[in-house]
């Protein structure tokens, strides 16, 4: 297929693969994020940040600070403890009985995490912020650190002495754990393992940065901040600096990637408010790469104890599985409801009769956790992908086999799960299919045979996983009875102007989707108009008030949606107004190409841009009608969406050293109906790349006293195109009966998708050596020192071992 | 990545450069590509007073030939010893080796010179220009004096050179037609050599390790068995002998010295003469 500029007007939009009209800006660097907003006399501040993981603060000295060139003002937390209406918030209270420790934007009493940050210093640049940063002087009481999620569920050392216990909640589903126990007595096969989900760093582009401007009369506030939502950060800066929501502007502008890492609220935010307010002079922060590994959210963390019970035949008759979940030092926004995400997916794309989760959340010293591309889905799809592999080996089986004799039908939908969701549609079999054809699935296996035979050190490893996931968030009434503060609604006005130019303003919150491009396409298609004469309006509570926001893989499936709606009744209007001036029934008119027409007599028509002149003038409308053509629509999802896949990975492993690459990778996502496949391969791209990621190459390190050891891009190895091989995607189409668009979402698809592949791939690559599992990330140190365990225990196999003899040999003989 | 305040000096000359060394001494650094200086000063890792930007000194950016030697001026980017036709027909192994450094930013920007001058173990010319048998030429205030690249790297991020030197030109012995292979182990291809190895047979061996000491160093035990008439495999087998390689979140002393032995058996036996 081919990429096609934006058609002149008319035909078929949907579908089609339609330039972005965001990233001419953004290539040619004209797309203005927070750090290129010049504010004349703006400040600039410099945070002070704690260099132990846990530490009482004894004393914070900025007189030296004061003294520095530049220097406007330094504050300790004891100095700002006044400023704040309430603590840094925690949306998701999952349990009445959940633990929360105060979290304010600068420590008063304890330093719980490094990068926690006790003092600020505000400077006329950012040069003279940083250097007076390293002049306040601040005394610690250094205390012992815990960030081994078991050793702190020992309570041993507790990072918040007033809570009693670094458990903040424990949460369960458990529909009948009777049940679980008789299918695992009976079973006849049990896989038992333990995956750790090791801690990751969002890192976007685009580091974090925000820029509050206080408006020269009125005593009101614009924020520009690099966050997804500017909505939820607008109603959440009210309630914790204590500023009128009415005195709140919220700007999201150009925003260089989120991954989940900036649906937060920061304590950077509010403190730049409250200096705002406090000095009455304009204030902008700017996150250092470095910042962003030690203060920005974190992702995973998770110890995930996994069992499957299975008949004979491999068919998968309960899991169960036991949850140890790292919150970090804090509870941020969304935090503690990242487990519960993933809860109801353990039993994955599988007729499972029996289920038990349990989640035990745990406080660390270390960076808080929360949401990262995937949120608990990632993590949850991993555990039941792996773990069916270990039951296709125990079984005997292929892969692909153990997964057929489980998959849902193709036609048991819409199912409900034995969690108690109910999935929308699917084709479980159907994706794993396409996707064993789109690799040549059976000339690799071949390959790999050939290669086991011939021994040598690069053997090929071949991995799937099939997944499915939960997007579309999210039903208000669900989210209720999952204790989550706010609604899943989205919002979208539609409004064709006098010249039937088309204005749309959607509460979502763009930051590298392409939601301009998107919403347009939908908009032109229902009017029949071209997506060039459609604007979308984002990310200003003052011209998009009311607003969700992106995250979760909701935008298109709920704020799509809500345009789509709100555009039908802009019609509705419409096709009235026209059938008032061309005097024939409603029913009698049909839309296409922009133009009403009478049916029977093409010649009678009136276009959408009259329609709307004379909706503008309202000279002559019908009855009762109100002028101009706009209208609405909040739009809550009656369910969630479940979109799935198989993708598969294959592997060259070096048995010498250890390292992995990644050769091949074969993606077959179903999101249902795309509005713009370029888009939905670009997401799927970026989405393997970040998963994958997981798998070989990224890991939030800490030591035992909870340094982040990888604390900037040279350490923490996020993977270039270097890295990784051309993408294959395809797609099958099964549309979801959830909303009037059929869409379902694929912003984390391809993440939730590829951890496991790869991991299965590396384990299939190391089974020779009778090795059933390999931690993330799987680097050439930790494979090499598998092979090098195996072959102590005696398990590699003889054909490897007499190949290095082999090699040795030949070596020697050609020497000689 | 803000660096601590610094003054901000540029050379006209070579002699301008030992001139404003000699003037500031311990608290100057000299800027040539900055793709090792700048990212320790943003990371206020390093805070000197004085940089003396010699980045225009353009006459110290060449390549030719010299009788049996090939010299490369100081200011030389990998680029261009990458693509270098002289090089590549000569000292292939030098031109491979650059077109590996880090990314093709970086290859644009850094230079040989200062490379050799940094002194990191971790770095991949230095290497290649120990198992070339290289030598160094620095100016001073006195004049100036050639040092062997073996005698170069005298410690951590330490070389031989004096604080008012500049380093000006690398001499590498032609090596057309020998065998070559440079062995780098890397988790992503931007990154530095978790372990690398590179290795030229011309009659005798020449192997140089990366990131296996405090120093670029050569693999001397490997040499002096292959003198001794061991095969590959045996004499890689000695690719550790004697050394402490550095521990880090990629390797352990221990894998580290695994690597070792194996990547100098591939260098050895993709360096073997096809006679």
């Amino acid at each position: 297929m081919t990429t096609v500029e934006a058609s002149a007007g008319g035909g078929p939009v949907l579908g089609t693969r339609l330039r972005r009209r965001e990233d001419g800006a953004l290539l040619t660097g004209e797309s203005r994020f927070v750090a290129d907003l010049a504010v004349p006399g703006a400040l600039h501040l410099a945070l002070v940040r704690s260099p132990h993981a846990l530490a009482r603060i004894v004393d914070v000295d900025v007189s030296g600070a004061l003294a520095m060139p530049g220097v406007v003002a330094a504050f300790s937390g004891a100095d700002l403890r006044d400023e704040w209406a309430g603590p840094l918030p925690c949306g998701w209270p999952v349990t009445a009985e959940m633990k929360q420790p105060a979290h304010l934007p600068l420590a008063v009493e304890r330093a719980c995490y490094v990068g926690d940050a006790v003092a600020v210093v505000v400077a006329t640049s950012e040069y003279a912020a940083h250097d007076a940063a390293d002049a306040v002087t601040v005394t610690y009481e250094p205390l012992p650190a815990v960030v081994d999620l078991e050793q702190a569920l020992t309570d041993e050392v507790v990072v918040h002495p007033e809570l009693g216990t670094n458990v903040a909640y424990t949460w369960e589903l458990a529909p009948d754990d009777a049940a679980v126990d008789a299918a695992f007595a009976s079973a006849a096969h049990v896989v038992d393992a333990r995956y750790v989900q090791q801690r990751l760093i969002p890192a976007a582009m685009e580091p974090r940065g925000v820029l509050v401007v206080p408006e020269p009369f009125g005593g009101s506030f614009t924020v520009y901040s690099a966050t997804q939502i500017p909505h939820i950060l607008r109603v959440m800066l009210a309630l914790t600096a204590g500023v009128p929501e009415t005195d709140l502007r919220v700007v999201a502008p150009a925003v260089g990637g989120g991954f989940g890492s900036k649906l937060n609220v920061y304590a950077e935010e509010v403190l730049a408010l409250a200096l705002a307010r406090r000095l009455r002079r304009p204030v902008r922060w700017i996150e250092e790469r470095t910042e962003n590994a030690q203060a920005t959210i974190q992702g995973r963390g998770q110890i995930q104890h996994v069992e499957l019970a299975a008949d004979a035949e491999g068919k998968v008759t309960a899991v169960r599985v036991r949850l140890t979940a790292d919150m970090g030092a804090y509870l941020q926004l969304v935090t503690p409801g990242i487990p519960l995400l993933g809860a109801f997916l353990y039993s994955g794309v599988y007729d499972v009769p029996a289920y038990s989760f349990r989640c035990t959340s745990v406080f660390t010293t270390a960076t808080p956790t929360d949401a990262y591309r995937g949120a608990g889905r990632p993590e949850a799809t991993y555990a039941i992908e792996r773990a069916m592999d270990t039951l296709a080996r125990r079984v005997g089986v292929a892969p692909e086999e153990i997964r057929r004799r489980n998959f849902i039908g193709p036609d048991a939908f819409p199912y409900t799960s034995v969690a108690g969701l109910v999935y929308d549609s699917g084709n479980y079999a159907g994706a794993l299919d396409r996707c064993l054809a789109l690799a040549g699935y059976d000339a690799l296996r071949a390959e790999q045979q050939r290669r086991r035979a011939a021994g040598g050190t690069r053997q090929l490893g071949i991995g799937i996983s099939s997944y499915f996931e939960m997007c579309g968030l999210a039903p208000s009434r669900v989210l209720a009875s999952l204790n989550y503060t706010a609604g899943g609604w989205e919002a979208a006005s539609v409004r064709i102007l006098p010249t039937g130019k088309v204005e749309v303003v959607t509460g979502t919150s763009p930051h590298g989707q392409g939601h301009e491009t998107s919403w347009a396409m939908i908009v032109a298609d229902r009017l029949g108009i071209s997506p060039d004469d459609v604007d979308v309006i984002h990310s200003d509570t003052a011209r998009a008030p009311y607003g969700l926001d992106t995250y979760g893989s909701r935008s298109l499936a709920v704020g799509g949606t809500a345009v789509a709606m709100a555009t039908d009744r802009v019609v509705d209007k419409a096709r009235r107004l026209a059938a008032h001036q061309l005097e024939v029934a409603e029913e009698d008119l049909e839309l296409a190409g922009g133009v009403f027409a009478v049916r029977g007599s093409p010649d009678r028509t009136m276009a959408l841009a009259a329609v709307a002149f004379e909706a503008f003038t309202a000279h002559d409308l019908p009855d009762g009608m109100e002028p101009n053509l706009e209208a609405s629509c909040h739009f809550d999802p009656p369910n969630f969406t479940f979109p799935f896949g198989t993708h598969l990975a294959v592997v060259e492993l070096d048995t010498d050293t250890g390292k992995v690459s990644l050769v091949a990778y074969h993606a077959v996502d179903d999101c249902g109906v795309q509005v713009n496949p370029m888009i939905v391969e670009g997401q799927v791209h970026g989405g393997v790349v970040q998963g994958a990621a997981q798998a070989l190459w990224e890991e939030a390190a800490y030591d035992t006293e909870g340094n982040l050891l990888s604390a900037t891009l040279m350490d923490y190895l996020v993977p270039s195109a270097a890295e990784v091989p051309s993408i294959t995607t395809a797609s099958t189409v099964t549309p979801s009966p959830t909303n009037v668009l059929g869409v379902k979402g694929v912003g984390e698809a391809g993440t939730i998708g590829a951890a496991p592949a790869v991991i299965n791939a590396v384990v299939d690559a190391l089974s020779p050596f009778g090795i059933e599992d390999i931690a993330m990330p799987a680097s050439p140190q930790r494979v090499w020192r598998a092979i090098e365990d195996a072959r102590r225990r005696g398990t590699h196999p003889t054909s490897t071992a007499a190949t290095d003899d082999t090699t040795t040999q030949a070596t020697s003989t050609k020497e000689t | 990545m803000i660096p601590a305040r610094f003054d901000y000096r540029r050379a006209g000359s070579t002699d301008e450069a030992v001139g404003l060394l000699t003037e500031h001494g311990d608290d100057a650094k000299l800027l040539a590509g900055g793709h090792s200086l700048l990212p320790l000063m943003k990371l206020r890792l390093a805070a000197p007073a004085v940089l003396i930007d010699i980045g225009r000194l353009s006459d110290l950016s060449y390549i030719r030939e010299e009788g049996d030697a090939v010299v490369v001026g100081a200011l030389t980017r990998h680029r261009d010893i990458e693509v270098s036709d002289v090089l590549g027909r000569h000292v292939p192994l030098l031109a491979h080796v650059a077109g590996q450094i880090g990314d093709p930013q970086v290859r644009h920007r850094g230079t040989i010179g200062g490379s050799l001058a940094h002194g990191d173990p971790a770095s991949d010319l230095p290497a290649a220009c120990l198992a070339l048998g290289a030598s160094i030429t620095a100016v001073g205030p006195t004049g100036s004096r050639t040092i062997a690249a073996d005698d170069f790297f005298t410690g951590f991020l330490e070389t031989a050179l004096r604080p008012d030197e500049v380093l000006t030109e690398v001499t590498l012995p032609k090596a057309t037609g020998a065998g070559w292979s440079f062995q780098k182990f890397n988790r992503r291809a931007q990154d530095w050599a978790i372990v690398g190895v590179a290795a030229v047979r011309n009659g005798t061996a020449g192997v140089a390790l990366v990131n296996m000491g405090s120093t670029p160093l050569r693999a001397r035990a490997v040499e002096e068995a292959l003198a001794s008439g061991a095969g590959d495999a045996e004499a890689a087998d000695h690719a550790a002998d004697g050394l402490e390689p550095p521990e880090d979140l990629n390797a352990s002393a221990e894998y580290r010295r695994h690597l070792a032995r194996v990547l100098v058996r591939r260098a050895l036996q993709e360096a073997r003469p096809s006679t």
